[in-house]
């Protein structure tokens, strides 16, 4: 038996523990990375090397000749999807970002009348999985003549009420009452002080709420699926999804998903890995009460 | 329609409650909260109440197609029985089957994993912890559907290294046949949440009192021992309301079967309830048989909810 200090605690351990956890720990890490090592290696392979599965033979390296026939399907239809995917996650999560943190914002600092209730209706749609409204959305959306355009998906993916909830914790915490007092004093008007003061203290919580939008809605899926006929209009999921259909059909479409697959995530992965904090803020903020 | 959106009299009334003289009122606040909550009410109302609303309207209709195309038919007050054709519809009852199956398997190992490994990090032996951390998250940042691209061409022969090598083993598998295709399912699900949920519980457990551990080691508790008996218990309300969060989750289940279903034709189109809801709506076009399917799964999710939000604000007095 040793007793080691790790971390500012104290724990008492054998070898043999030490061992056990460490490969254990190193296996679920290669259960997470080895499939998207796979993907990369793959997205480097000409279709024969693919079928060939011998994937560590740098013989057949041809990520640029795959990347070069990804741009050239359907006249760079992927383009079309990958700015698509911007335009609805970029856009959507900050618009949807700023909805939510003065909604949080005003549900923390001010009481008015149907506080409560409200409130618990965004309790209540948090939990709900939009795949179940999609149907009356589309039906009210097609009655609108929205559907088919690129504002069905758009305004939909603006709506989050975690976002609100996220966002109403981190009012709590980083704006302080004294704050707003002061600036009451001075004179300042409540939406100048929620623009000029509290905006800028809920900074964090802004990002946070911005980053889990910006995530749900590049991954969104199904509300596209149902509202979008015409492919030019599709975000990168979507996209991928029709390509693979047809690759069950010809193989030749493999390479071509399989390196789109990989472009479509470099942007979350690049944005996960750098801001790592605020995905830790907003996962236990949200989580662990 | 115009029902629910409307404030019935109770709620009017527990908010009049609500306003005591305690509470501070800032003079002038009353614009800001209009112009601030405005844009989030609008949407709110647009994207969630109205069209909770008309799922509920739709559902007690039927449309009796006359001839060709979309809101030709004659619609016909049917009271619940869409929501009878439903519940006695056996693709119906097989897609719940095929859920609960999938729930059986996937959340306690989900909840085991990461509680595990969340042990594991959290035992002062583990090296390299942020890294783990990290490395274990990244799936999640990973769309779901290239999740399930990724897994599918993995589960493919002649694709996938990992079935190459059972087959230089001489071992032949069918991941995505008969016995193996809800395991596969769950795998590809487990793989996007092991790492999400681990941060989560490596959070709780980091909040566990120094001293409760130093107490159990001083009592002479083995790690094993100090980790089941002790910090377990301690988190176990985040342990229930993960549980709860991933039930409701798993009731959506959608994106990883369409996908596996261009590969398999084990995965029919209404292998899940939101499948069937799919094709009752876009294949059908029944859009009653869709909404009441849709109600139902909505109630069954409210329920869900309110059993976490009553769960969660126990555990936050106690």
């Amino acid at each position: 038996m040793t007793t080691t200090e790790l971390g500012g605690r104290v724990r008492r351990g054998t070898r043999a523990g030490t061992i056990a956890t460490n490969v254990v720990i190193a296996a679920g890490t290669l259960y997470a990375l080895l499939p998207l090592l796979w993907l990369l290696l793959a997205a480097t392979k000409n279709a024969e090397a693919l079928f060939s599965s011998n994937l560590l033979d740098v013989a057949n390296f041809d990520l640029a000749g795959n990347i070069e026939a990804l741009l050239d399907e359907d006249d760079g239809l992927f383009l079309r999807w990958y700015a698509n995917s911007i335009l609805y996650a970029v856009i959507g999560a900050a618009v949807g970002a700023l909805v939510s943190t003065a909604a949080g914002y005003v549900f923390d600092k001010y009481s008015f009348r149907g506080k409560k209730q409200l409130y618990a209706l965004v309790l209540i749609s948090v939990m709900i999985p939009g795949t179940v409204l999609a149907l009356p959305m589309y039906l009210i959306a097609s009655r609108l003549e929205l559907a088919n355009t690129m504002w069905a998906v758009f305004l939909t993916v603006l709506f989050n009420p975690f976002g609100v909830y996220l966002a109403r914790i981190f009012a709590t915490g980083y704006v302080p009452g004294e704050v707003l007092e002061a600036a009451r004093v001075d004179g300042a008007s409540e939406l100048h002080i929620f623009f000029r003061i509290g905006l800028r203290m809920l900074g964090p919580g802004f990002v946070t709420v911005f980053l889990f939008q910006l995530t749900s809605i590049w991954n969104n899926f199904f509300l596209p699926l149902v509202m979008l006929s015409d492919e030019k209009l599709y975000p990168l999921s979507l996209g991928l999804y029709s390509w693979n259909s047809q690759a069950t059909i010809t193989p030749e479409y493999y390479p071509i998903v399989i390196v789109g697959s990989l472009l479509a995530l470099i942007p979350l992965v690049v944005a996960f890995l750098m801001l790592q904090r605020y995905w830790r803020s907003g996962l236990t903020a949200g989580s662990v009460k | 329609m115009t029902a629910t959106i409307e404030t019935p009299p109770v709620a009017t009334q527990a908010a009049k409650q609500c306003r005591r003289p305690s509470e501070t009122r800032v003079p002038g606040q009353q614009r800001a909260v209009v112009v601030l909550l405005a844009p989030f009410a609008a949407l709110c109302l647009g994207v969630f109440v109205v069209p909770a609303a008309y799922a509920i309207y739709l559902s007690v209709f039927s449309q009796l197609h006359s001839g060709l195309g979309f809101g030709n038919g004659r619609t016909v007050f049917v009271g619940l029985h869409n929501f009878v054709v439903v519940l006695t519809d056996p693709s119906f009852l097989r897609s719940i089957g095929v859920t609960l199956a999938y729930i059986v398997l996937f959340i306690p190992i989900l909840v085991v994993g990461s509680l595990a490994f969340a042990l594991l990090l959290d035992s002062g032996l583990a090296r390299a912890r942020q890294f783990a951390q990290t490395a274990l998250f990244l799936p999640h940042a990973v769309p779901g559907i290239i999740a399930a691209i990724i897994w599918l061409y993995l589960y493919t022969p002649g694709i996938s290294p990992v079935l190459a090598l059972l087959y230089d083993l001489n071992i032949q598998v069918d991941l995505l046949g008969q016995t193996l295709l809800i395991p596969s399912m769950v795998n590809i699900a487990l793989w996007g949440g092991l790492g999400y949920n681990t941060v989560i519980f490596y959070t709780a457990l980091q909040a566990v009192p120094r001293e409760v551990m130093e107490a159990a080691a001083v009592d002479g508790a083995g790690a094993v021992r100090t980790a089941l008996r002790v910090k377990v218990p301690m988190v176990r309300a985040s342990v229930v309301t993960v549980g709860m969060f991933t039930l409701v989750g798993t009731l959506q289940l959608f994106t990883e079967p369409m996908l596996l279903a261009q590969s398999t034709p084990l995965i029919g189109n209404r292998f899940t309830p939101n499948m069937y809801i799919f094709d009752a709506a876009f294949n059908r076009s029944n859009y009653g048989l869709a909404s009441a399917a849709s109600v139902l799964l909505l109630v069954l999710c409210c329920l869900l909810s309110y059993a976490v939000a009553r769960y969660s604000s126990r555990g936050a007095r106690a």
